[in-house]
């Protein structure tokens, strides 16, 4: 599954002219070249591979349409900074060839708060996981989507604490058996897309990791949008939770997401609830315009303040050591 | 380097320690903060986010001090000199992220108006007994540094010196105030912005090809790029090696503790500021910090009135605690009185560094007052013996 999904993603690829950047020129797209070049690998740290995600695990799915978005989108590299919290997706950050930060548990989008108000020259992402972003980051979850925060939030959606071995997550469906419910699951679970609109994201989506194309568009999307910005992304466990829970392995997750998602752009996000094994809803729900933090931040500066605002960042253009 | 005319308030005025505070930190170059509303220590962020806008720059009113205090270091990484601020409560909080400050050498500087506890304790009332938690608050082995100031003068002075020693050594520095020199109103000078010396970041200007961004060249500090910077670098709070990757193993992790404790350790000399007076002779010391310092100050003019030979120690840092110098006191008086307003935290300090070489006396306050200086002056004369 693992190599089709590859195969996809070179041919995808090869259908777009810039796709491989200046770097690679046209030997990447030739699929009998032997020195073929993977066209992300540019943007991994090659030299802390292998990585720790299991077999099966969809993340590394997901930095892929990750990197693929980095090429289609255009974006500029060197002003692109990634936040982490912890966890299996909190390992993301130490795997890109980019200003990345590891940061506390559920913290990530907080500190991505920071970097993205000193320097508003940064494009920030948030890539973590769902338990890190919406259990104890969950507080830091609305306030930055209800302050309109200009951060693009990947949430790896995995149903689970994977890191820590299969406990209940907010994400967790009703009816299913974790380490701390080993009699299953009787809380309800978060609807993320829902909880975000209603906190006020200005774009909301999700997709599983069978969806790597529309993920990789909805990324690069996600870039050229201003303000709160989240993508959720279902992403198979095959070790603590599907296995725990008799769901088969990570081709059976895959075919569970083929079978069961449906693609419904611009449905009401408290339709889209997730079940143990029911439909997927999957799509682009929320796409709307509201001035983000800092552009009302500095317009009430403005007017309050007229002449006497001093409009420029924490961070000053010239270095701060000479 | 000098200060940023824009960010100094030159002149003479009157003003508050939470005020003052704030102005040594526009001062020093802080153009960013984050903070989480709670008393005795709001006053400082109200006043910054009245002035931020007009000297270039943003503060934030986080959700919670948990976000109040990463938040600070993802401006910290940007580029900004950043603090956050907060009192007891808040603290206890911000424990997690004093630690990823000091794992990841973030220099960043925390301010503390202390009041009295545990937990929700006295909001409006002063106490001391943060002094540990300043050094041993987050888990794991690490080295901090915390300040005591005692007038609202010091504690613009001393602010500045704060975010300095932070960019010196790249660690967090806790700025220990107490209610009372948070709220006292006394007379600030500000000097003009040439006269203030304020320590520039420790920004590498190696090449990318060469840059590593916990590499060391002998002084134990690393140099540091910032976000945008085109390094592509990485930060973590799990153990690293020089590339800044997680590497855990009992070498690397060996290595990185005992960085991060000897750049200070080593440093123990240049860091500690002490204030003395009349140690030559004296019988007994008196070791004080911050407001105790004022009260310890009658108590030992009451003392001398009676004939007694009592000397003067003012810890200005207490962290690192400066042990060369009790012990090297110890060996010529015969006590020491600590007066605190905790029920014995710096005490535990003096004690150990004097090594039964001198007797301690504590003088204990559970806080929500300062000491009546006739209860100092009581042991002093008991310790004078």
């Amino acid at each position: 599954m693992t190599d089709s999904l590859n195969n996809d993603l070179l041919k995808a690829s090869s259908s777009s002219d810039d796709a491989c950047g200046d770097s690679c020129g046209d030997s990447c797209v030739d699929s009998s070249n032997e020195d073929l070049v993977n066209p992300v690998e540019q943007f991994l740290r090659s030299d802390r591979v292998p990585h720790i995600w299991c077999p099966g695990c969809g993340i590394g799915t997901t930095v892929n349409s990750f990197a693929r978005a980095l090429i289609d989108s255009k974006i500029e590299l060197g002003s692109l900074a990634l936040v982490s919290g912890i966890g299996c997706t909190g390992r993301v950050a130490g795997y890109v060839k980019l200003d990345s930060f590891h940061t506390t548990h559920g913290r990530a989008i907080p500190f991505a708060t920071g970097l993205k108000l000193a320097n508003p020259k940064l494009n920030v992402v948030v890539y973590s996981g769902d338990g890190d972003l919406s259990a104890i980051g969950g507080n830091h979850l609305i306030h930055a989507a209800r302050r309109n925060i200009d951060l693009k939030v990947i949430c790896v959606n995995n149903l689970i604490y994977a890191m820590t071995g299969g406990q209940t997550a907010p994400t967790t469906p009703d009816h299913s058996t974790t380490s701390t419910n080993p009699y299953g699951v009787f809380e309800p679970s978060f609807n993320l897309p829902h909880l975000v609109e209603a906190a006020g994201a200005v774009y909301v989506a999700r997709w599983t990791t069978y969806h790597v194309r529309q993920l990789s568009r909805s990324i690069a999307e996600a870039f050229n949008k201003k303000g709160f910005s989240f993508i959720e992304v279902i992403s198979p466990c095959p070790t603590l939770y599907q296995r725990r829970n008799k769901m088969g392995d990570g081709l059976d997750a895959m075919k569970y997401y083929k079978e069961k998602s449906k693609v419904k752009h611009g449905c009401p996000t408290n339709e889209v609830g997730m079940t143990m094994t029911g439909e997927i809803i999957v799509g682009k729900f929320v796409d709307r315009e509201r001035p983000d933090y800092q552009t009302m931040m500095r317009a009430q500066y403005q007017e309050s303040l007229g002449d006497k605002f001093v409009d420029e960042p924490s961070v000053q253009e010239e270095p701060v050591c000479s | 380097m000098k200060a940023d005319p824009k960010g100094v308030l030159t002149g003479t005025h009157f003003m508050d320690g939470d005020h003052a505070c704030c102005e040594g930190a526009l001062a020093a170059g802080c153009r960013f903060a984050a903070g989480y509303p709670i008393t005795p220590s709001t006053e400082v962020v109200e006043r910054f986010a009245a002035r931020v806008p007009k000297v270039g720059g943003a503060f934030i009113q986080m959700e919670d001090e948990l976000a109040a205090s990463i938040t600070l270091q993802g401006g910290v990484w940007a580029g900004a000199k950043a603090f956050t601020v907060t009192s007891g409560p808040g603290f206890s909080l911000m424990m997690e992220h004093i630690g990823y400050a000091a794992m990841t050498e973030t220099p960043c500087v925390f301010v503390d108006v202390q009041r009295g506890g545990p937990s929700t304790g006295l909001p409006t009332l002063p106490a001391q007994a943060d002094m540990m938690q300043a050094k041993w608050g987050s888990h794991g082995d690490y080295e901090t540094i915390a300040l005591c100031p005692n007038s609202p003068q010091e504690c613009f002075d001393l602010t500045i010196k704060a975010f300095n020693l932070a960019e010196e050594y790249r660690v967090p520095v806790m700025f220990m105030m107490d209610e009372v020199v948070g709220h006292m109103t006394e007379k600030v000078v500000i000097p003009p912005a040439d006269q203030i010396e304020v320590t520039p970041r420790k920004h590498t200007h190696k090449s990318v090809a060469d840059y590593l961004p916990y590499g060391t060249n002998g002084d134990m500090v690393p140099e540091m790029a910032h976000a945008g910077d085109g390094y592509n670098f990485h930060v973590t709070g799990l153990t690293h090696d020089e590339r800044g990757y997680p590497n855990m193993t009992l070498p690397v992790q060996d290595r990185m503790v005992r960085r991060l404790q000897n750049k200070i350790l080593s440093a123990v000399d240049r860091i500690t500021m002490t204030e003395e007076e009349q140690i030559e002779g004296a019988d007994v010391v008196v070791v004080s910090y911050g407001i105790t310092s004022r009260v310890a100050q009658r108590a030992i003019g009451l003392a001398r009135d009676r004939g007694l030979r009592v000397g003067k120690l003012r810890l200005i840092t207490a962290w690192p605690f400066p042990e060369k110098k009790i012990r090297e006191i110890a060996k010529k008086v015969k006590a020491f009185v600590v007066p605190e307003l905790n029920l014995g935290q710096m005490v535990r300090e003096v004690e150990r560094s004097a090594g039964g070489q001198a007797k301690v006396f504590a003088v204990s306050h559970a806080g929500g007052g300062v000491h009546n200086p006739d209860d100092i002056l009581k042991v002093i004369v008991e310790a004078s013996r």
